[in-house]
């Protein structure tokens, strides 16, 4: 018979013993040694049902297929850009996926994308040995010319951009801007006024450092309502930002 | 006969240890650890591209340790700056303590660079960097099998002894250094040195006393990693 060593929501470290006895199956950032559960990871700890899991508190970003990423371009070659992206190796812009228009035979590539602008990009593929190809064809991928980035650790990820996207939503219709989370731990953030720009990114910060705290999304919104709330609303372009639709 | 120690401690007591996390904000991980006048700062930075190429994993990421006493760390003689024979020795079985504990597959071809710093210095300070070091691979997110936690434990005459400072370490009639890091839940040795001379008898002993040390250890480790997140 298993039992749990452990509450649920507690803090633990690595190499502490969650619980014992094969009742239980571990998850994420846990695993299984002999008949015990152990954590791998700095987290908050989940339980659902037999399945143990922790929720880490800091992570290292490890490349998926699929995700939305903020990078820089570091290099142009003659057949496409590569993107630091925080991680250990760059990411490739195939000339292929390298904008929606067409691309002309002996281009100049910078002309595109130059050395040190940032872009929204997304992960096409990621190799066994982690070589990663970015694809710019897709709504909201571009690059980005404008506004601040900001820097969050990408185990906050999924608590900005909240349920259903409830949190970055949000932030987003209070102060007006217009925002990125990339899944890399970049946030874009731009917003016509300023003030409420300024807003937006303290927000973000705030989010960032207050992550592992129950019931977040309260405090944000009487954070925002006491910076922003009563004032008219002006809208950045006409229309909601369409990005981030995760 | 050697009865008391110099500071009056208990043979099987620790100096007075404790430990900080995240205390280096650029780091990607950080920590420090304190036992008695010893101070160990640990950076963690990575991972990130490996060069020269040949030293490079394709199946996981390497680990890279620099170990270094600062020149103004010690009892007062400057030590000269940069690498020395003791220096890489210490960065390399460092390197050999810890590998054990992470798991780097997932970054292939890349490189984990630690940088342990001494700022100041009592005996026993490369059990004091791994500690550090442990605590900052955590603090950087990195998954791990289990922390590290390190003690030197002494034979000086016919006793053990826990944690020995720098004076114990120089007591000149028959003494023997034994640095020890332990992996806390199953108890297994990452590392293992010896100076000087032991019986086996008493090498038995003084791994057993490690491993009671190292839990004490262990526990200031886990609440450094708790208390970060703690309102």
């Amino acid at each position: 018979m298993g039992d749990l060593k452990i509450k649920d929501k507690d803090i633990v470290v690595p190499g502490e013993i969650l619980a014992a006895g094969m009742d239980f199956l571990p998850s994420g950032g846990a695993f299984r040694e002999g008949e015990d559960i152990i954590a791998s990871q700095v987290g908050v700890v989940s339980i659902d049902g037999r399945l143990v899991k922790v929720v880490p508190l800091a992570i290292k970003y490890i490349p998926k297929r699929g995700d939305m990423v903020i990078g820089t371009v570091e290099e142009v070659t003659n057949n496409g850009w590569f993107v630091d992206f925080g991680y250990s190796n760059f990411a490739l812009i195939p000339l292929r996926d390298g904008s929606m228009d067409y691309i002309p035979k002996g281009a100049d590539l910078t002309q595109y994308y130059n050395y040190g602008d940032y872009v929204v990009a997304n992960i096409t593929n990621v190799t066994k040995s982690k070589q990663v190809d970015l694809s710019m064809k897709g709504p909201g991928l571009r690059k980005l010319s404008e506004g601040v980035i900001l820097k969050v650790n990408p185990a906050k990820v999924p608590r900005i951009i909240g349920k259903q996207g409830s949190m970055i939503s949000m932030v987003k219709t209070k102060t007006d801007c217009r925002i990125v989370v990339g899944q890399n731990g970049l946030i874009w953030i731009y917003g016509i006024d300023p003030v409420k720009e300024k807003v937006a990114v303290d927000t973000i910060k705030m989010i960032d450092e207050k992550a592992h705290i129950q019931g977040l999304t309260d405090e944000v919104s009487a954070y925002l309502e006491k910076k922003v709330g009563g004032e008219k609303r002006t809208t950045v372009d006409g229309k909601e930002g369409e990005e981030n639709v995760q | 006969m050697y009865n008391k120690r110099p500071d009056n401690r208990k043979f099987d007591e620790l100096r007075e240890i404790s430990a900080e996390v995240s205390v280096i904000p650029r780091a990607d991980g950080s920590a420090m650890f304190k036992i008695g006048k010893t101070v160990a700062i640990a950076a963690v930075y990575g991972p990130k591209d490996l060069f020269p190429r040949f030293l490079r994993d394709p199946k996981k990421g390497i680990l890279r340790c620099n170990y270094n006493m600062m020149s103004f760390s010690g009892s007062g003689e400057r030590i000269r700056p940069g690498p020395s024979r003791r220096s890489k020795e210490i960065s390399f079985i460092t390197e050999k303590a810890l590998s054990p504990v992470l798991d780097l597959t997932d970054f292939p071809g890349s490189v984990v660079d630690i940088f342990i710093e001494l700022i100041q210095t009592d005996g026993g300070t490369r059990c004091a960097g791994i500690t550090a070091a442990a605590l900052a691979l955590a603090d950087a997110g990195f998954p791990m099998k289990d922390l590290v936690s390190a003690v030197s434990i002494g034979r000086i005459e016919d006793k053990i002894v826990v944690d020995v400072s720098k004076e114990e370490e120089d007591y000149e009639k028959g003494m023997a250094d034994i640095p020890v890091a332990i992996m806390p839940r199953n108890g297994n040795i990452t590392l293992l040195q010896m100076d000087g001379l032991a019986k086996p008898s008493e090498l038995k002993e003084a791994l057993k006393v490690a491993k009671r040390a190292c839990e004490q250890i262990y526990k200031v480790q886990k609440d450094a990693l708790k208390a970060r997140y703690k309102k």
